[in-house]
C-alpha cells in the first residue's frame, strides 16, 4: 500500500523531469515547473489531510477502512517532497541569489507565506519517523501534527496570492480545505456530546 | 498499522489469489493517484503554428532599422505559441489552440471620437494607405518575461495623422472584438469584455508606435491580434491591445481594462519600470523566453532615448 502511494505520488515527478527534457514545459519551462510542483506540493498535502476525515466518516457508516490511514504518512512526505522541489526551481529561477531571496521573501507576502509554510513542514517530517509518536507520546505528536492544517491554509494564501487573474484553482483548494475543516469540526462536536451523554 | 486485513491463509492458492488481488488494487491505486495529480497540475505544451514552424528562430526578414533591436529574434514557436490573450483562454498555450475560430475578414475598423475624418474602414483598405515597416522590437510582458518580436505594420502617427485629430483630443482609446461565439474566452467573466486600452496622444503619435497586421513578413497569426493590434513597445504587453474594432479618440483619460480589473496592480501608463515593483512580485529582471537565467529589466524597456521625454516631470511612481 504505502510502496504503491509512493510512486503514484512520485510519477507526476518523473514525467515532469521527461517534460523537461522533451519540451514539452513549453516556452517558459522554469515558471511551469515551479507552478506544477505547487499545486502537487498542495494536492498531495490536502490529500493527505482528507485520509482522516474519511476514515472517520467511513467509520460512523460502519465501514472499518485501514488504508487511509496507511496512505497518510506517505501523502504528506511526498507532499512535503513537492514543496522542496517548488523552493528549488524557484531558486533556481531567480538564480540562486541570497540577497534577492530575502527581499522576495520581506517584500512579497506571497513569498513570505509559501516559505513559511515550507518551514512549518519541516518538524512535521522529522517527526514522521515510526518511532516518533512513542518519542512524543501520542498527545504531543498529534497536537504537533494538527500544524499541517496551518500549513495547507498558508499553501491555499500563497497560491491564492501568487495567481495574476484566474483563481479557479486556489478557489478549489480552498473549498475542500474548509469541506476539511468542517467536517473534522462536526465530528469532534458530536464525539463530544456523545461524550457528554456518557458522562451524565 | 497492524496488517489485520491480510487473512494468514494457509493455502496457497486462495493466499496467492489474494496477493495478486492486493497487488493489483495496490497498482491501480497508484495509477488513479498518479492520473489524478497529472490531470491537475500538467499542462500541455504549447502547440507550435504549423505553418511557422519551418522558419523557427530564422527570421525571413532583414532588421537593421533604426528602430530595430539588435538582440536576436525569438523563436517564432514561442512567439505564437507563448501568449496572453484571454479571450481565447488563460493559459499561455491556449490562444494558438483556440484563435483558429477567429474570422479575420471580413473586419471593420470604426474610427470615431474626437477626429475630423470619423469613419469605418475595411481592414484591407486601412492597411494598403500606409507602406507596410517591419520592426524588430523587445516585448516585456508585466509577469517577467520578455521575446523579440518582428512585426510588420504602420506607424500609429500616419493613421491619426490621415484622420486628423479634432482639437481637445488627449487620448486614443482602442477596443477589441468580443464576440462569444468566436472567442471561447469571453463567455466568462475574467476580465471586463471588450478589451479596452488607450494611449495619450502623444505616446500615439511617437514613432515607436505601431498597429502591426504582421509578423516577420506574413500575415498577423490570429493568436498574436491578427487583423490588428497595437504594438509599444516601452509598455508592458498588456498595453498592445489586440483584434482591434474601434478606434476612439476622447478628452478624458479612458478606463483601460487591467486596470479596471487591479487598480492597485495595473496603472494607466504601464511603461516598463524595473525600479517600480508589481505589488506581488518584482519587476527588476526578466526572462527572455528562450533563456535559462534571467536579466535585468531596462527602464522603458530599453526605449529611454525616444520615449523618456514624454514622461518629464511626471511621477512615475505614482503614474506606474
Amino acid at each position: 500500500m504505502v510502496p504503491a502511494t509512493a510512486i503514484g505520488a512520485l510519477l507526476p515527478l518523473l514525467l515532469l523531469v521527461s517534460d523537461f527534457f522533451t519540451g514539452q514545459l513549453g516556452a517558459n519551462p522554469l515558471q511551469r515547473a515551479e507552478q506544477q510542483t505547487g499545486v502537487l506540493a498542495l494536492s498531495l498535502l490536502l490529500l493527505s489531510l482528507s485520509t482522516t476525515p474519511l476514515r472517520l466518516i467511513a467509520a460512523r457508516a460502519d465501514l472499518r477502512l485501514l488504508w487511509p490511514a496507511r496512505v497518510r504518512k506517505t501523502l504528506g512526505l511526498t507532499g512535503a517532497l513537492y514543496a522542496g522541489v517548488h523552493l528549488l526551481i524557484y531558486g533556481l529561477d531567480k538564480g540562486f541569489n541570497p540577497l534577492n531571496f530575502l527581499s522576495d521573501v520581506l517584500k512579497r507576502p506571497y513569498i513570505t507565506v509559501g516559505l513559511s509554510a515550507l518551514l512549518l513542514l519541516v518538524p512535521l517530517v522529522l517527526t514522521s519517523r515510526k518511532d516518533s509518536v512513542k518519542r512524543l507520546g501520542f498527545e504531543r505528536w498529534t497536537r504537533l501534527h494538527r500544524l499541517s492544517y496551518l500549513v495547507a491554509a498558508l499553501g491555499v494564501l500563497h497560491f491564492w496570492w501568487s495567481v495574476k487573474k484566474d483563481h479557479t484553482g486556489p478557489v478549489i483548494a480552498l473549498m475542500l480545505l474548509l469541506a476539511l475543516f468542517g467536517i473534522r469540526l462536526l465530528l469532534q462536536r458530536r464525539t463530544k456530546a456523545r461524550e457528554r451523554k456518557a458522562a451524565v | 498499522m497492524t496488517p489485520t486485513d491480510k487473512p494468514q491463509s494457509p493455502a496457497a492458492s486462495p493466499a496467492r489469489r489474494e496477493f495478486l488481488r492486493q497487488g493489483g488494487l495496490a497498482a491501480a491505486g497508484a495509477l488513479v493517484l498518479a492520473g489524478g495529480l497529472t490531470l491537475v497540475s500538467r499542462r500541455p505544451a504549447a502547440a507550435r503554428t504549423p505553418a511557422l514552424a519551418g522558419a523557427q528562430g530564422l527570421p525571413a526578414r532583414v532588421y537593421t532599422g533604426p528602430y530595430d533591436t539588435k538582440e536576436p529574434m525569438s523563436a517564432l514557436g514561442d512567439i505564437t505559441g507563448y501568449n496572453n490573450y484571454y479571450e481565447f483562454g488563460l493559459d499561455k498555450s491556449d490562444p494558438a489552440r483556440n484563435a483558429g475560430t477567429l474570422k479575420t475578414r471580413p473586419w471593420t475598423v470604426q474610427i470615431g471620437g474626437l477626429v475630423r475624418k470619423p469613419q469605418t474602414v475595411d481592414i484591407d483598405t486601412l492597411q494598403s494607405w500606409f507602406p507596410l515597416e517591419d520592426r524588430l522590437y523587445r516585448m516585456r510582458c508585466v509577469e517577467g518575461w520578455s521575446l523579440v518580436i518582428p512585426w510588420m505594420g504602420f506607424p500609429l502617427a500616419a493613421l491619426l495623422r490621415r484622420i486628423e485629430p479634432g482639437s481637445g483630443a488627449k487620448y486614443v482609446q482602442f477596443t477589441s472584438l468580443a464576440d462569444p461565439a468566436q472567442m471561447p474566452g469571453v463567455q466568462g467573466a475574467v476580465l471586463n469584455w471588450p478589451y479596452t486600452e488607450a494611449l495619450r496622444l502623444d505616446e500615439a503619435m511617437n514613432p515607436l508606435t505601431l498597429l502591426a497586421v504582421g509578423l516577420d513578413g506574413k500575415v498577423l497569426p490570429n493568436q498574436n491580434g491578427a487583423p490588428l493590434r497595437l504594438v509599444a513597445p516601452w509598455k508592458y504587453g498588456f498595453k498592445n491591445i489586440k483584434a482591434i474594432t474601434h478606434i476612439t479618440l476622447t478628452a478624458e483619460q479612458p478606463r483601460t481594462t487591467w486596470s479596471i480589473a487591479a487598480p492597485d496592480e495595473y496603472g494607466f501608463y504601464a511603461n516598463v519600470n524595473p525600479a517600480v515593483d508589481h505589488p506581488r512580485w518584482s519587476q527588476a529582471s526578466e526572462r527572455r523566453i528562450g533563456e535559462l537565467s534571467r536579466r535585468p529589466t531596462l527602464p522603458f524597456n530599453g526605449y529611454g532615448e525616444q520615449v523618456a521625454a514624454l514622461y518629464s516631470g511626471l511621477d512615475l511612481r505614482r503614474n506606474f
